[in-house]
């Protein structure tokens, strides 16, 4: 009945797989940018847990989170901004159809 | 099929949205107003249990019978809203699964008695983020109900390498003992963390600031409007 760090790895783990599984079938380049925040978040959330069952007093594993929101943000703004630009010169995001560079 | 397209059509001209009656902008807006609802309740009463916490009311996060539920009851809105985004065809929907979803996070953060984490992952990830992704949504399609789908041999390929490594990942995880456990961390008060923040993380946290502003005039460099 008690809630040990195995059962957030668990949850965890369904958060990575998740996000994993959206990143390979979505084609629409603003899908695919949720399943990176999806497994973003799942590494926040082991970090989070080892801290507070491994670390003794320690944030160490909070303040990493931190960095890792941050880190997510700016992904996330820097991702929308190209989106966008992709979608003025091709005026579609599917990112099968966004060829041009292939040559 | 034709019949059972709804048309909203604002007299303006401006704005013309055409979506099928299966993904009706009413369900849609409920869908939204109910999970902002319930994670509104939820974290105003998560953060008041923080409070509580920080000044000595309440010991810890719950334990034992009360943590058993919580936790159930989270990590299944958790898993429910992953698999929520996974199968929804509209990327509307995605953004709302995945809205839920990091309410949920940001609740077992509090369980995890990290209540600032917990915040912050409530204003940037689920406040900031999610809003940049449905503006690059609304941005990005001529209507936001447009929906592409995957072949169905690349479904399944994705869908058996996904639930191959999440047994495999769960069956180790079942069979580690983990060594070093036998302290549970109480939490760490706001003034803690802000001290290891600006003393041992100095140069990350310095660098985290250079990357934002970098990150600033380059999205506006490339959102911006060509003269």
């Amino acid at each position: 009945m008690t809630i040990g760090l195995t059962h957030y790895l668990v949850v965890a783990a369904v958060l990575f797989c998740g996000g994993l599984f959206t990143m390979m079938t979505k084609r629409n380049a603003v899908g695919i940018l949720i399943g990176v925040e999806l497994v973003l978040t799942s590494s926040i959330l082991n970090f989070v847990a080892f801290d507070r069952y491994l670390g003794k007093g320690r944030v160490d594993g909070q303040i990493t989170g931190l960095f890792i929101i941050v880190l997510a943000a700016a992904e996330a703004a820097i991702a929308v901004a190209i989106c966008i630009n992709v979608y003025k010169n091709l005026s579609t995001v599917d990112v099968d159809r966004a060829t041009r560079l292939q040559g | 099929m034709k019949s059972e397209e709804r048309r909203l059509k604002i007299e303006m001209g401006t704005v013309h949205m055409v979506c099928p009656s299966r993904s009706s902008p009413f369900a849609l807006r409920s869908c939204f107003s109910v999970g902002a609802l319930f994670l509104s309740f939820a974290s105003t009463a998560f953060a008041s249990a923080g409070t509580a916490i920080d000044r000595g009311v309440m010991t810890a996060a719950p334990a034992g019978k009360l943590e058993w539920l919580l936790f159930n009851l989270v990590a299944g809105g958790v898993v429910a809203s992953v698999i929520g985004v996974c199968v929804s065809r509209n990327i509307v929907r995605m953004a709302v699964w995945l809205f839920i979803c990091l309410g949920s996070v940001a609740m077992l953060y509090f369980m995890l008695a990290a209540n600032f984490l917990g915040a912050i992952q409530l204003i940037v990830y689920a406040g900031g983020t999610l809003v940049l992704l449905i503006f690059g949504v609304m941005l990005t399609s001529k209507s936001p109900w447009v929906r592409w789908e995957a072949p169905l041999v690349e479904m399944i390929a994705a869908g058996v390498v996904c639930v191959t490594l999440l047994v495999s990942l769960w069956a180790v995880l079942l069979r580690t003992t983990w060594s070093g456990l036998e302290s549970v961390s109480p939490g760490a008060s706001l003034a803690t963390i802000g001290e290891k923040l600006i003393n041992v993380y100095l140069v990350p946290f310095e660098v985290a600031g250079v990357l934002l502003m970098i990150v600033m005039v380059g999205a506006a460099h490339l959102a911006r409007q060509e003269e």
